[in-house]
């Protein structure tokens, strides 16, 4: 079955790349499957002292302890209490393993390349540097992540310095 | 698939014959000594010994003697591993019913020349 | 085919060194027993053939794959072992000591082979050294036999004794290896083959003559015939002549550093196999049950958890039984080092060892090394009394130093232990005092006393003789272990003697641990920085002129660290005699943590929080509790570092008057 593009609904070729998408604080978001490990629930997570904000925590993941990101947090948002719907995205970027708090999770959808648009400035954001593209979908707009820089440890200890 | 059993206690020896001749398309067993090899050649069928003089728990050339003393090695192949200074190894071996020998320090290429013409 | 023989380089290079270290630890065995007056008879024949085999090993080895420095020392030794084995001399002292020499050499040139040291200056000298001591003048090697033929070819008549097929030789195989010389007329001779009813399936009656048209050098021809030349009537003549050298084959000596590997028993391995294979059968059965299931079946599925659970355990055990190698490893080097010390000193020290094949963790063993190396070094050092002394005090002119490991209590126990003039405690309260580690007027136990050695900065070492080392104390060899999990402590009686006991855990990534309760979380501190814990009251406690806090246990003033505050929690117990303080020592210095409660001891398996997380400070590493969730595990050291960082100079501060000294809880 050949897939479709949701934008032009045209058929799709070959370099299509797949992404997550899922809501949070209103705005819908992207991030590449490929690097997604698994989606769980919101459990609580052991504290790591001394540690950015937007860090809550380690989990434990069948045996591997996994840090855990509060994605609001890390973009500088208000924070929002979790509850049932609370979703955490384990990513695998190489090898290295962090979860990401979400609102929730919505769909996997296909964009080919030229469907991506650079990102232009974000007002009260500032958080250019982990936004790979922007891309429509049905109308809406659709952030892509570049989730490498989210959980990178340069950019988090460069953010605690800005944050301190 | 023909079988050579290579007995020798360095394991680095026995590895490397090991691999040279598993290579050339022999399926190779190994015994670190020669009470194992006899234990080895008894329980399955081997189409050539390759086994060094001086071993712990049984040498060379006792192996020799006790696989000649088997009805199915009576007239299987044994070659020795020995140095170009042990010419008295070398005889005790023949002595013993040993085949022939190969002269250590050899390279890869001669060991598998010097099987495959035993094994025609 | 060219075959690259540097994948086997590694197994060569750890092959060689234990052989080495083999011929070291016989070799240094009959120098004593020659010492002790031993003869001939002394000189058994098992231990002579064992440093031979091991000696030929490596010349073989060393040879086949290229490290020829090495082969040339390697046969040196081999001949003079060779001799002696087969009697045709006896070993002397200044023998076994050139030996010796020799084999430290080798150990050298096997290491600069691997590319880790530079290649030693005297392994020349040696091997000459080691050439002239043979009784016998046997040639280095035998130099390949170059006859030069000339002509058109040869005239072969070959005619192989009855018995040929008994050694495995085939004629048609030599006839082969004829043939790839050069083009062959062969006449079969006929004349021995008896009537067929008397013909012996198993002797060979044929003979042939072979013209080889070909001007092949003889030595090909010999090559041809070498195996069976006592085996047959054989006669060769020239019909002419030719000429071609013959070349020796050599291959380069490639080298490799080795990766960090282990070498496996393959009981082991078999043993976790079968586990494995239990595992399988029994999460085979789990899922059955579960795909299956009514609730009538609870009882047998908890049955099977519990069975996986026992698998489980069993393979934890298997796999950390794996990186267990024998404490020999690091044993075997300490006769040597004790012969080395006691000559250089002018002692005489006897090492007696038990327990070698008590296994620990490859990890540990790697770095108790240094430790235990140091305390024989100090046994034989300040321990062992020079032979005259000994002998006043009615002692055997030699000391005896004893190296004694076993398991206990899921540990691993060393003993080091010498009977010699034991700790001189009077000496020992000097030095505490002049360099104010103790005050003036304190009466201290006599185990007290003892624990002196301990403290940072303590020596009684009158001058560094290069035999103690410098600047290493009784308190690096107690962090370094401390570092491991394990502790030391020592026991002395003067006169008599001092031992020292090491204790070890099995495996490093397994920790015992204080659980304790800040906030809402749990967090594990390892037993091994545990001093003890107590109960404080608010008047044990001041915070001098605006720094931090400082609380007083049993006149000794600690900085006191509150856990809540530093990991952000919000704490149960906000007034000092609402929780616990827990007294750790890392480094020499202690500090207090306080904290909300103690849960307990429990054995936790340490998981690290790299790469995944980055390192924090106070924190080391994070285990994964029975309920699956994380805790992390205190680094002591750093937190008693950050203790006192904020608050120096707390020595010479007397308490306040009217403090109340704290009750030790542990």
């Amino acid at each position: 079955m050949q897939e479709t593009s949701p934008i032009t609904g045209a058929p799709l070729s070959g370099d299509a790349e797949q992404y997550l998408t899922f809501r949070l604080d209103g705005l819908d978001y992207g991030i590449p499957i490929v690097q997604v490990q698994e989606i769980r629930g919101w459990t609580k997570v052991t504290p790591l002292p001394n540690s950015p904000r937007y860090i809550r925590g380690v989990l434990n993941l069948r045996g591997t302890i996994v840090p855990i990101i509060d994605l609001r947090l890390r973009f500088n948002l208000e924070e929002a209490a979790y509850d049932a719907t609370t979703v955490i995205i384990v990513v695998n970027i190489g090898g290295r393993l962090a979860g990401i708090v979400v609102d929730g999770v919505s769909d996997v959808i296909s964009i080919v390349p030229d469907q991506r648009r650079p990102a232009p400035e974000f007002e009260g954001h500032g958080n250019r540097q982990f936004v790979q593209g922007l891309t429509q979908v049905e109308e809406k707009l659709l952030v892509l992540l570049d989730v490498d820089k989210l959980i990178n440890h340069e950019t988090l200890a460069e953010a605690a310095e800005s944050a301190a | 698939m023909t079988t050579i059993l290579t007995v020798d206690d360095t394991a680095s020896m026995r590895q490397m014959i090991s691999f040279t001749l598993g290579s050339a398309g022999y399926e190779v067993i190994q015994a670190a000594d020669g009470e194992e090899a006899l234990k080895l050649a008894q329980s399955r069928k081997v189409d050539l010994v390759i086994a060094d003089v001086n071993m712990p728990n049984m040498d060379g050339i006792t192996l020799v003697k006790s696989l000649r003393a088997l009805e199915s090695y009576k007239f299987t192949p044994i070659l020795m591993l020995t140095t170009e200074s042990q010419a008295g190894k070398r005889d005790q071996g023949k002595s013993a019913g040993a085949t022939g020998w190969i002269v250590k320090p050899f390279n890869p290429e001669q060991l598998v020349n010097v099987v495959k013409k035993v094994l025609g | 085919m060219a075959i690259d023989l540097s994948r086997f380089h590694s197994t060569f290079f750890e092959e060689s060194l234990e052989s080495a270290s083999i011929m070291e630890a016989e070799l240094l065995e009959i120098e004593r027993s020659l010492r002790r007056g031993g003869g001939a008879a002394t000189l058994d024949a098992e231990r002579l053939n064992r440093i031979f085999r091991a000696a030929h090993s490596i010349k073989g080895g060393s040879g086949t794959f290229g490290f020829n420095r090495v082969a040339e020392l390697a046969h040196a030794l081999e001949s003079v072992l060779d001799e002696a084995r087969s009697r045709s001399r006896v070993l002397d002292l200044e023998t076994t000591a050139l030996l010796i020499r020799g084999v430290d050499c080798l150990r050298a040139l096997i290491r600069a082979a691997r590319g880790d040291t530079p290649e030693p200056a005297d392994a020349e000298e040696l091997r000459a050294a080691l050439e002239r001591a043979q009784v016998s003048g046997r040639p280095a090697s035998a130099a390949p036999r170059s006859e030069a033929p000339s002509g058109n070819g040869w005239r072969i008549t070959f005619r192989p004794h009855a018995r040929f097929f008994h050694t495995g030789n085939d004629p048609a195989r030599i006839l082969r290896a004829l043939a790839e010389c050069g083009p062959l007329v062969v006449r079969p001779e006929l004349d021995r083959l008896p009537e067929w009813g008397e013909l012996d399936p198993e002797a060979c009656y044929l003979g042939w003559e072979v013209v080889l048209q070909k001007p092949v050098p003889r030595a090909a021809l010999d090559e041809a015939f070498a195996w069976v030349v006592d085996d047959c009537e054989l006669d060769i003549q020239p019909l002419s002549a030719a000429v071609a050298p013959v070349e020796p084959a050599g291959s380069p000596a490639a080298e490799e550093r080795g990766a960090a590997t282990i070498r496996v028993a393959t009981a082991k391995v078999d043993a976790l196999v079968d586990i494995v294979g239990e595992l399988v059968i029994t999460q085979t059965m789990l899922t059955q049950l579960v795909d299956d299931f009514a609730p009538e079946r609870l009882t047998r599925l908890r049955a099977g958890v519990d069975q996986l659970a026992r698998h489980t355990r069993d393979l934890q055990d298997a796999v950390l039984g794996i990186r267990m190698l024998p404490i020999g490893f690091v044993f075997s080097r300490l006769p040597r080092l004790a012969r080395d010390v006691s000559s250089m000193l002018g002692k005489q020290v006897e090492l007696e060892i038990s327990g070698e094949r008590t296994e620990l963790d490859k990890a540990i063993i790697e770095r108790i090394s240094d430790p235990l190396v140091h305390l024989v070094r100090n046994c034989i050092d300040h321990g062992i009394e020079p032979p005259a002394e000994r002998a006043r005090a009615g002692k055997p002119a030699h000391g005896t130093i004893r190296l004694e490991a076993y398991h206990k209590a899921g540990n691993v126990v060393i003993e080091v232990s010498d009977d010699g003039r034991g700790l001189d405690r009077g000496r020992i309260l000097e030095k505490a005092r002049a360099r104010g580690l103790i005050p003036p007027d304190a009466a201290l136990e006599p185990a007290q006393i003892d624990e002196l050695i301990f403290t940072p900065g303590f020596s009684t070492a009158e001058s560094v003789n290069g035999v103690s080392g410098r600047g290493v104390g009784m308190d690096v060899v107690r962090s370094n272990i401390r570092a491991l999990g394990g502790g030391v402590e020592v026991a002395s009686t003067e006169g008599a003697g001092t031992r020292f006991v090491i204790r070890l855990p099995l495996t490093l990534a397994i920790v015992d641990g204080m659980s304790l309760q800040v906030g809402n979380e749990v967090y594990i501190l390892p037993l091994a920085w545990i001093a003890e814990t107590v109960r404080v009251t608010a008047a044990a406690a001041s915070q001098p002129a605006g720094g931090p806090e400082i609380i007083t246990v049993r006149d000794e003033y600690l900085p006191l660290l509150r856990l809540d505050r530093l990991f952000n929690l919000q704490a149960r117990a906000s007034a000092l005699d609402e929780g616990i303080v827990v007294v750790v020592e890392a480094d020499g210095k202690r500090a207090g943590l306080f904290v909300d409660d103690l849960l307990g001891q429990q054995q936790v398996v340490l998981k690290s929080l790299e790469p995944h997380c980055e390192r924090l400070e106070g924190i080391s590493a994070a285990t994964i509790l029975g309920d699956g969730t994380v805790a992390l595990i205190l680094d002591a050291g750093s937190l008693v570092r950050q203790a006192h960082s904020a608050g120096a100079g707390l020595a010479g501060l007397r308490p306040p008057p009217g403090a109340a000294a704290g009750a030790a809880l542990h």
